[in-house]
């Protein structure tokens, strides 16, 4: 096997990948980084991103706000010291991405604007526009073009971590236009490779998102924390999924159900008026507006469609000029993909899933119980989103906890680099047991279940078992099922045994990946007997501090399903209370 | 019986083929569907052998491009009922190489687009924590569209020039330094002049206007070019007239 020595090897190339590279790469140029991922980096799934990046800037906020708000809105699961350190840094990051060329739209003085977001107290989502996280990914892209250090493997699907002695040392990965794979040696690692929405039938999430760096942490032993919550965004097309950003409400949008209501004034979110109003009816936060839905829909005040049923999104009170410039992708997407010219005409929309609130379990540094190991960005659960993030805090978690993790890689390579790469020279025990494990996928024989097969399976239980409002019996229903698919799986052959650019290899492995992280996520449902933000149980309707004011980690046990451990949730200054929004709000 | 529809996909695997060859898959015609939900049932029900890149199914991370009936198109964003009745053909972007199917090899586009110093080269330096450069929206108008190209290649396979000559640099990088030579911030217009202005750069563009129909995100590269062309001839024309201005 082909190894390739590097100082830093960071897999995942998207806003949180790039900016760790970038960050390596300012603090030390001497140090060498493999950046590798599994598509170029412009087409990560932070491309895709719509309303805006969340940073205090603005003379009528604070950090405290900034705190407050994302505390609450998590549900008091966030960990308090990490959504500290988060606020404060989070303006000089988006500052820095100014200084990079990030076109962020502007207030007629020449600062930079920023809109109103669901769960925020002040207007303080920076935008570039409806498509922030494209010039966020594309800026960050182009910025790093720029440091020679930056060795980009693109095309590169990572497998397997390296672990020797109780360290990460590197990746395996197949260079996908040659099917061959390589090992990169390396002082420290990074994982940055994004959500996993994927698993569900109905998402936002591009093809990509398929919890692959998850699912490599997981395997080597890191536990993945608070997998239960799963943000559904509560304005998806029917149908594609695309989404049309809360920016649409922050700028006045309104929902109404199939009577005209604003049927969000009966779930605690109102009075309606007067409007735009912060923390109130659609400037709610997402995880109480996707439940009002499911209410709606179950009174039968919802719109049926072919594709599900749907309320409507009313942004005709902006006007064509407003819309154009601030809302243009909108516009465009439901033009083309629903038919409908927002300018005149409500937008069909329903919740779809989003974001995947937990992830791989970090400290403040970005660190993982493994030495060597860091991760940034969805993939990882740094616990600043506790049980609801709130939207535009991603865009801002991707740079601030991106640079940290590159810095903390890099200073861990120095600290340890002595005692790296034992023998250089070969790949190692671990790398070959990956290839091993490659080689008996591609000599399985038979008929039977496909990639396809398996992975629709696997969307129809997460939907019906663990959606917006899961029960014992439903989550139970999908452990069994997801064991069953897991079994199968191990037996699955490939259809396609060649080596160049195997699509059916990859969505084999991809679907590997959802089927370990999808576990992860049923099981830690199962056994969170409470409701707290994204994760609703109607027979245990109530937050249970006493029980559940704790993270859920689930660790990896081969075949056999998770085990679900508990952890302390850090909580400096700000005592669990009740999430108050509407009329009420603060 | 439900109607359906027939795509005539172009199939190379450099392993096996000597040619690429044309494989013909009946999927189900459905109105809302694009190109690319064809390609996904042709590769989830009938042929998981066939490979293509594709991911946001929204037209904005550019991974999908292809030739749909000798036009290239975003296969996310064409739908099959402007296709129906009819026979669609699917090849890959005209002008690059196949790697597999209708998958090409894109390397000399990362290169160009590295070529160009894209990225923002600061008229005055300052530290993040100095706050942010101030910029008008007027500003910002100048250089805004061109900030919206999505990488999908699309222009390149649009342009006859880029047929001609696989040294020229091409729309969408050219485009993107216009970009970065039109934002107040910036002043790294000379840095790049030297790849932008050179012979495979603006010079070898002869202004068909390709780029700019083909253009899913209406960036308008030869408008980029054109304008471009005209600031390097006064350039060179005050580096003329100025005494001790030669480079």
């Amino acid at each position: 096997m082909d190894v390739i020595e590097t100082d830093i090897a960071i897999v995942g190339a998207g806003g949180a990948g790039l900016r760790a590279a970038i960050a390596v790469a300012e603090s030390d140029p001497s140090l060498s980084i493999a950046l590798i991922s599994k598509v170029y980096p412009m087409r990560s799934h932070t491309v895709a991103a719509e309303g805006g990046a969340a940073g205090v800037i603005k003379g009528n906020d604070s950090l405290d706000n900034h705190f407050n708000d994302t505390v609450s809105g998590g549900d008091w699961l966030c960990d308090q010291d990490a959504v500290e350190l988060f606020v404060n840094t989070a303006p000089v990051e988006l500052l820095q991405l100014e200084h990079w060329g990030c076109p962020w739209s502007r207030e007629a003085n020449g600062t930079v604007a920023v809109r109103p977001f669901g769960g925020m107290k002040i207007e303080r989502t920076w935008y570039a526009a409806d498509k922030t996280g494209f010039h966020i990914l594309h800026t960050l892209f182009q910025t790093s073009l720029k440091y020679p250090s930056i060795r980009r493997f693109d095309e590169y699907y990572s497998t397997d971590l390296i672990v020797e002695d109780g360290r990460c040392t590197g990746v395996v990965a197949i260079e996908m236009r040659s099917g061959r794979m390589v090992a990169f040696r390396a002082k420290a690692v990074v994982i940055a490779t994004g959500g996993a929405g994927r698993i569900f039938p109905f998402t936002t999430n591009g093809a990509i998102k398929t919890g692959d760096g998850m699912a490599m942490a997981y395997r080597a032993g890191v536990p993945l924390k608070d997998m239960e919550f799963m943000q559904y965004h509560p304005t998806g097309l029917p149908g594609t999924g695309i989404l049309i950003t809360e920016g649409s409400r922050g700028e006045g949008g309104i929902l109404v159900n199939k009577d005209g209501y604003r049927y969000l004034q009966d779930y605690n979110l109102g009075p309606p008026d007067p409007w735009p109003r912060k923390k109130a009816m659609e400037l709610g936060p997402r995880d109480r507006l996707s439940q009002a839905f499911w209410h709606e829909q179950q009174k039968g005040r919802t719109i049926k469609t072919p594709h599900g049923d749907v309320v409507h999104l009313d942004i005709r009170q902006l006007g064509e000029k407003m819309i154009n410039e601030r809302l243009p992708m909108v516009r465009e997407l439901a033009l083309a993909y629903v038919g409908v010219d927002p300018v005149h005409a409500m937008i069909p929309v329903r919740p779809v899933v989003h974001y995947t609130m937990g992830g791989i379990h970090t400290d403040i540094d970005a660190a993982t119980p493994l030495p060597g190991l860091f991760a940034a960005g969805e993939c990882a659960c740094v616990s600043i989103n506790g049980a609801n993030r709130l939207g535009s805090n991603s865009l801002a978690e991707i740079v601030v906890f991106g640079a940290r993790a590159g810095r903390g890689a890099a200073a861990f390579a120095k600290a340890n680099s002595s005692k790296a790469n034992p023998k250089p020279a070969s790949a190692g025990a671990a790398a070959e047991a990956a290839q091993a494990r490659l080689r008996e996928l591609f000599e399985r024989e038979g008929g039977g279940d496909s990639v396809s097969s398996l992975r629709k399976a696997m969307n129809d239980t997460m939907e019906s078992g663990a959606g917006i409002y899961r029960t014992e019996q439903t989550l139970q229903e999908t452990c069994g099922i997801l064991a069953d698919l897991r079994a199968r799986y191990r037996k699955m052959p490939l259809q396609d045994r060649s080596n160049v650019f195997n699509t059916d290899l990859i969505q084999a492995l991809e679907l590997g990946c959802m089927l370990d992280v999808a576990s992860a996520m049923a099981q830690s449902a199962l056994q969170r007997k409470e409701s707290r933000g994204s994760h609703q149980r109607l027979e245990y309707p109530d937050r249970d501090d006493a029980n559940y004011l704790k993270h859920s980690m689930a660790n990896y046990r081969g075949d056999a399903a998770p085990s679900i451990s508990y952890r302390d949730v850090v909580i400096t200054r700000s005592q669990p209370a009740e999430r108050v929004y509407g009329g009420a709000a603060t | 019986m439900s109607e359906i529809i027939m795509l005539e996909v172009l199939r190379y695997h450099p392993e096996t083929d000597s040619a690429p060859y044309f494989q013909r898959y009946t999927v189900p015609y459905q109105d809302d569907w694009v190109v690319l939900d064809a390609l996904n049932h042709i590769k989830d029900h009938l042929d998981a052998t066939l490979s293509y890149r594709w991911s946001c199914h929204m037209a904005v991370c550019g991974s999908c491009g292809m030739m749909i009936n000798g036009e290239p198109k975003l296969s996310c964003h064409t739908f099959l009922r402007d296709y129906r009745g009819a026979v669609i053909r699917v090849e890959p972007l005209d002008h690059f190489p196949i790697e597999r199917d209708l998958v090409i090899v894109m390397d000399s586009f990362m290169d160009k687009l590295s070529s160009v110093k894209p990225w923002l080269i600061p008229k005055q330096d300052k530290p993040p924590s100095a706050g942010e450069y101030l910029q008008s929206p007027a500003e910002l108008g100048v250089f805004h569209q061109y900030t919206q190209c999505i990488n999908c290649l699309l222009c390149y396979a649009a342009c006859p020039q880029c047929g001609l000559n696989e040294d020229f640099v091409g729309p969408a990088a050219l485009a993107l330094a216009h970009r970065y030579n039109l934002d107040s911030r910036d002043g790294g217009k000379d840095a790049r002049a030297e790849v932008v202005a050179s012979n495979e750069g603006i010079w070898e563009c002869t202004f068909v206007g390709a780029c700019s129909e083909v253009c899913p995100k209406h960036v308008d590269p030869a408008a980029a070019i054109q304008q471009t062309k005209i600031s390097a001839s006064v350039d060179w024309l005050k580096d003329l007239l100025t005494p001790g201005g030669h480079r």
